[in-house]
């Protein structure tokens, strides 16, 4: 296993502990599905695997740190974004859930928790309607994936980059953490990242509409234990998608977190990672 | 040289403010359309078409825009049929249709190949991968844009000359049975002409095709680039690139006196104009241009066709969307329409007036395929028909002559791509750019 640190530039992290000796984080690559998957590994203890939402990875931030005190956190940097090479036969939500499930059977992670935001927890979603076994718990935070019985999914890609980094979160003011992922000006390498990642989004998620007609149905039945985080300002992900999801998960547990909007993990970063390792712990 | 009238045949009763408080025109509710006032367009337009064959035009080109105001023609091969069956001369140049948001390439090929059979035979086919917008409109997804255009063009040549009936199962097409019965009169298929505004993929694809790349408005200094692209790369290919592969369309204006046409020709600002085709979020989707195209587009000095521009690009990436005050953003629309003229992007003036900036097009450029683009906005039947009547009658012939002058061969004359070029040997010059140093246009 290759150890390649590298300083992650883009988001401005310095990857170094306080005393600048200790990295808490390092990349990685993974041959998967006849490609190598870059991965963002760090922390230590059983394996939390996390997908990132629809925007990318955004960066080592308190909630991973927090998180990282008890497990080894494994976010694999999806096909298409950039670091890791766009897979051509991926040609939806699905199928990337199915390469996913072949990364997770090959690493022999299974049975594993999983953490997954926005389109991410879409993703974990078909990984848990396809195989229930590959998952030990699954995390939905903000999920995409189900059309909602009342409103609508954020139409994100008829907005301007900065329109669609902004709606992800309820006070873009308030946020500290907020600025390290947009802190208002772009580089062309990072608006570049954050184009791959809406295209490649779009690609999978265009038709219909950030969601499968099909998933709620699949999920019907599938016994794995699953936590729903949803801010209740969120503008991305309307309450109906929540509502769907646990009507479909019997048993889920829904935890709402006042005041945030799509991005609760940076938002309000406490109860974010309260919740979860409340639920972990169970 | 073919010398072709384009339209885009704009609806001319919005209030202006509403394009201005849209800040562009695809959105613009269409509770601001009136078909009675439709009827009418769409008519006379048609009937401005058969005008331009009266007065001489070579060709008639139409294109087609969705959701806008701006370009009345929705499904261009509508007003194409039509046109095949009321006109008896005129090349019939659509520019083209749109491949990736029309989703049905064997209807494509079917409807097409009726047009050219009406017609008896005067179709020149044109492909684009639509404008950002459209993907909207019509929900193409923006990311499979030019894999949807290269397949569904790919498909339409071999519907086209392939005997059926066959199966075609494509990444994004699937046909288990393909035999249109109608087929084109043209063979072993109609030209096809592309129109392009900045991209260097489609550039290079025109030139691996041997199709003829047509500059929609393009600034004067970068489309000699583009066709030195194009003509390195047919070089590589084999073969010498001419006037028979480069065509050019430019917006004109023409009015008796110098006075009238300045007033008049402000619709092409109408509304702030090209840079108002659309707001920054709909012109540059996600995955509708490629990286490379990209990194190009930011470094353009200018170029607003269909509001695609370094402009719109910083736009989305910096998320400027405040709105302009209404007089703010129509003083500077106006300056534009000032600084295009200066750049030979926008022609506007009398018959004496126009002809040298047209023949210094046509010496830089050296296209066998110039097309007039009428004006836009709220502007008169008669004064459009004057326009064109004076640009046919007293500047065309003369640009036939100058044509022949500059030794300028058309597509239909001489078949793109086919002058030979060995290995080794380097290629004529395409463009001449002495002109541009001293009008500071390099």
């Amino acid at each position: 296993m290759s150890f390649a640190v590298r300083r992650n530039g883009r988001f401005n992290d310095t990857n170094l502990t306080e005393n600048n000796a200790v990295p808490k984080w390092y990349e990685d690559t993974v041959r998967t599905g006849g490609v190598d998957l870059a991965l963002v590994k760090g922390g230590s203890g059983k394996p939390l695997l996390i997908f990132h939402d629809e925007l990318g990875y955004t960066g080592w931030m308190t909630w991973n740190e927090r998180l990282a005190e008890e497990r080894t956190l494994v976010i694999p940097l999806q096909p298409g974004f950039g670091k890791t090479p766009r897979l051509d036969w991926i040609r939806d939500f699905r199928d990337l859930a199915a390469f996913y499930a072949r990364m997770v059977r090959e690493m022999r992670l299974d049975p594993v928790d999983v953490i997954g935001f926005s389109a991410g927890g879409w993703i974990a979603a078909e990984m848990a309607a396809a195989d229930p076994h590959l998952l030990r718990s699954m995390t939905l935070v903000g999920p995409l994936g189900i059309r909602p019985r009342r409103g609508e999914i954020l139409n994100f890609i008829a907005m301007t980059i900065r329109s669609h980094l902004r709606a992800t979160v309820a006070d873009t003011v308030n946020t500290p953490e907020f600025g390290k992922i947009y802190g208002g000006e772009m580089t062309p390498e990072t608006f570049e990242a954050f184009e791959d990642a809406r295209a490649e989004t779009t690609r999978l998620g265009w038709e219909p509409f950030m969601h499968s007609p099909s998933l709620p149905y699949r999920l019907e039945g599938v016994r794995v234990p699953a936590l729903i985080v949803w801010g209740d300002r969120d503008s991305v992900v309307p309450r109906g998608v929540v509502e769907r999801y646990a009507e479909a998960l019997q048993g889920a547990k829904v935890e709402e977190i006042r005041g945030a909007g799509h991005r609760p993990e940076i938002e309000k970063p406490g109860e974010f990672v309260r919740a979860v390792k409340n639920f972990l712990a169970a | 040289m073919q010398i072709g009238y384009f339209t885009e045949r704009p609806y001319r009763h919005i209030p202006e403010e509403e394009a201005f408080r849209n800040q562009a025109f695809f959105g613009i509710s269409n509770r601001f359309f009136d078909p009675q006032k439709g009827s009418e367009d769409y008519n006379y337009y048609l009937d401005e078409n058969c005008y331009a064959e009266e007065l001489g035009f070579d060709a008639v080109a139409l294109n087609e825009h969705h959701g806008t105001p701006f370009c009345m023609g929705g499904v261009m091969n509508v007003e194409a049929a039509i046109l095949a069956r009321i006109t008896k001369k005129v090349r019939i140049v659509l520019v083209g249709n749109p491949l990736p948001v029309i989703k049905n390439p064997l209807r494509m090929a079917e409807e097409l190949a009726e047009i050219d059979m009406i017609s008896r035979g005067r179709l020149v086919a044109g492909w684009v991968r639509g404008a950002g917008s459209e993907q909207f409109f019509n929900h193409a997804n923006p990311a499979y844009n030019r894999e949807l255009f290269e397949e569904a063009h790919d498909f339409i040549i071999q519907a086209w000359t392939r005997p059926g009936p066959w199966r075609y199962e494509g990444k994004h097409f699937n046909y288990l049975f393909v035999n249109p019965w109608a087929l084109p009169l043209q063979k072993p298929h109609p030209p096809m002409w592309i129109p392009g505004i900045l991209s260097w993929e489609t550039i290079k694809w025109c030139a691996e095709h041997r199709y003829p790349y047509i500059g929609l408005g393009t600034a004067l200094g970068p489309t000699c680039d583009m066709w030195d692209y194009y003509a390195d790369e047919a070089a590589k290919l084999g073969y010498q690139a001419g006037s028979e592969n480069f065509g050019y369309l430019i917006p004109t204006f023409l009015a008796e006196s110098e006075a009238r046409a300045q007033e008049l020709g402000k619709g092409f600002a109408f509304g702030a104009g090209q840079t108002a085709f659309s707001r920054p979020e709909h012109t540059l989707p996600p995955g509708y241009n490629t990286k490379d195209a990209i990194r190009k587009l930011a470094r353009q000095p200018g170029g607003s066709w269909l509001g695609v521009s370094a402009d719109k690009l910083r736009h989305q990436r910096e998320g400027l969307e405040a709105a302009d005050p209404y007089e703010e953003a129509r003083k500077r629309a106006l300056a534009h329409y000032k600084i295009s003229q200066d750049q030979y992007r926008l022609i506007v003036g009398t018959p004496k007036s126009v002809l040298p900036k047209m023949k210094l097009l046509m010496q830089v450029l050296r296209p066998g395929v110039l097309v007039i683009f009428n004006v836009q906005g709220p502007v008169s039947n008669e004064d459009r028909m004057t326009s064109m009547r004076l640009f046919a009658q007293e500047v065309m012939p003369e640009l036939r002559e100058y044509s022949k002058q500059l030794g300028l061969v058309d597509p239909i004359q001489r078949v793109p791509g086919s002058v030979k070029l060995a290995a080794g040997v380097a290629r004529a010059p395409v463009s001449d750019r002495s002109p541009l140093a001293p009008l500071g246009l390099q």
